[in-house]
């Protein structure tokens, strides 16, 4: 089953990230999405993540599409480029039968690796995710010039439900759900109350019946993890006082598995959170602990254990 | 090694901190600014007013001036020429370090500090602060469409009086019926 399909019929879905490697070669990469055959649904292939230069992320979600290990979800920041360049790698993504997307604003370049370059951002997230809309519904571009053939996508989007306003949170999440957001991947969620709210919002928008909600869920692997997380410098994590008091309180070998459970916990509390299709797992490049967490959770994935993704 | 950062546009003015989009807290009370906005609505009198100032390119230029020198202290305004504090709050989206128009981006710190420039507080976090104070939140649900950056160092207000901002937003939510694109409605 696709991963349109799956969250169509309303299954459970999981969905992970892999960075692509900086280098010219797919494999290292590849070798990590073996890791996770059978265990998630698709994985994203970020873009440039945190601003730092890897291969490009339509050339890994080709890759990894064509290596028929895992669904892709092609990721596309603002940061890099115009709009008649990310037009342009719409088409191409269509034309590669790349259909997962999801896109997001990107972090600043300040926070990367070449902290001098060009910030873009000529179109922002929302109107990315109804760029792409517009192109596939209406066969059409921002410059109402039509495209043929219209390409086929799967539209996804992110929210932040923790970062002020959190009043805004829901209704900025909606205007990416107007503007063509099919499913849609969340921050971190530590702090289960605080999504329920802002699910619960969602829900008073009436929205939760055209975008599946993913919660992102992390593992905090150990004390230096949890220093940098709780530090305030990663944008827009926040680690409640009750998960940092509960992770202090455990001898530091021992941070890594209390994290683990922490994690399953969460998985489990917002499975029983009306409206939400599923997880997606920030756990890129600990691609070995995810059937682990996934069983620690209480996840069933023995249907699709051995099996090639479908759809392809 | 040459550098390859842009200069500013052609006409651009360099904006209280330059061309560089840095937040900036508005120097006009919320209900002030919603006041003033009664007051520029386009009217029959504005439109006239707009239209006579138009004829000349000297008028044009005077007028363009001053608009720049009062929004750059009341706004930090940097001169899109597509203003759309109307519907922010007054809080002006394009002092965002990455120039969002559809809301905040997720890595607003606990506080409300902005990612980029931790010292300052998110324009969208005072936006929805501002609009909400004045019952005036929903504007924000408002979709904004991609800027035209043709417009750069033009008058906000006179191609707001003659009708060329018209299509900046969606009139909605957007959520009834897919909202149009492009300004080709």
């Amino acid at each position: 089953m696709s991963l349109r399909e799956r969250l169509a019929a309303g299954e459970f879905t999981v969905t992970a990230e892999l960075s692509p490697p900086r280098g010219a070669s797919a494999a290292a990469m590849l070798s990590r999405a073996e890791l996770l055959r059978g265990w998630v649904d698709a994985v994203n292939i970020t873009d440039n993540q945190g601003s730092h230069v890897r291969l490009s992320s339509w050339a890994g979600a080709a890759a990894v599409k064509q290596s028929g290990i895992i669904e892709p979800i092609m990721q596309m920041t603002c940061r890099d480029r115009n709009r008649i360049a990310l037009q342009s790698d719409l088409l191409g993504a269509g034309a590669l039968g790349i259909e997962n997307l999801l896109f997001m604003s990107g972090d600043h370049p300040k926070f990367g690796d070449h902290p001098g370059a060009k910030p873009v951002f000529d179109l922002d997230s929302t109107q990315l995710v109804w760029t792409a809309r517009t192109l596939r519904d209406e066969g059409r571009l921002i410059s109402g010039k039509q495209v043929d053939p219209a390409p086929r996508f799967f539209l996804g989007a992110v929210e932040n439900p923790f970062a002020p306003p959190v009043e805004y949170r829901a209704r900025r999440a909606a205007k990416k759900i107007a503007a063509g957001a099919q499913f849609m991947q969340t921050q971190y969620v530590f702090d289960v109350p605080a999504f329920a709210r802002w699910m619960a919002e969602l829900g008073e928008l009436g929205v939760l019946d055209r975008c599946a909600i993913l919660a992102g869920v992390g593992v905090i692997r150990s004390a230096r993890m949890l220093d940098f997380l709780a530090s305030g410098k990663v944008p827009g994590v926040q680690v409640p006082e009750p998960v940092q008091r509960r992770l202090r309180g455990v001898a530091p070998e021992d941070v890594g598995a209390e994290g683990a459970k922490i994690a399953a916990e969460v998985i489990a509390a917002v499975r029983q959170i009306p409206g939400v299709a599923g997880v997606h797992l920030l756990t890129a490049g600990y691609e070995k602990q995810t059937p682990e967490l996934l069983r620690l959770a209480g996840v069933d994935r023995s249907a699709l254990i051995g099996q090639a993704p479908s759809g392809d | 090694m040459t550098r390859t950062m842009a200069g500013p546009p052609p006409g651009a003015p360099a904006g209280p901190k330059g061309r560089r989009p840095v937040p900036y807290r508005p120097r006009l009370s919320a209900r002030l600014a919603y006041l003033m906005q009664r007051v520029l609505r386009p009217n029959a009198v504005n439109r006239r007013f707009g239209a006579l100032v138009e004829r000349s390119a000297a008028a044009r230029k005077l007028f363009t001036a001053a608009e720049r020198v009062s929004k750059e202290q009341l706004f930090g305004c940097r001169m899109c020429g597509q203003c759309a504090l109307p519907v922010t709050g007054y809080s002006c989206p394009m002092g965002c370090p990455k120039e969002l128009r559809n809301g905040p981006c997720g890595g607003v710190g606990p506080g409300g500090a902005c990612e980029v420039y931790p010292e300052k507080r998110c324009v969208w976090v005072v936006g929805f602060e501002r609009a909400s104070s004045q019952g005036a939140a929903d504007d924000l649900r408002r979709l904004q469409r991609p800027v035209d950056h043709r417009r750069w160092g033009e008058s906000s207000w006179l191609n707001y009086w003659a009708g060329r901002d018209d299509g900046l937003w969606t009139g909605d939510d957007g959520l009834a019926s897919p909202p149009v694109l492009g300004a080709h409605e």
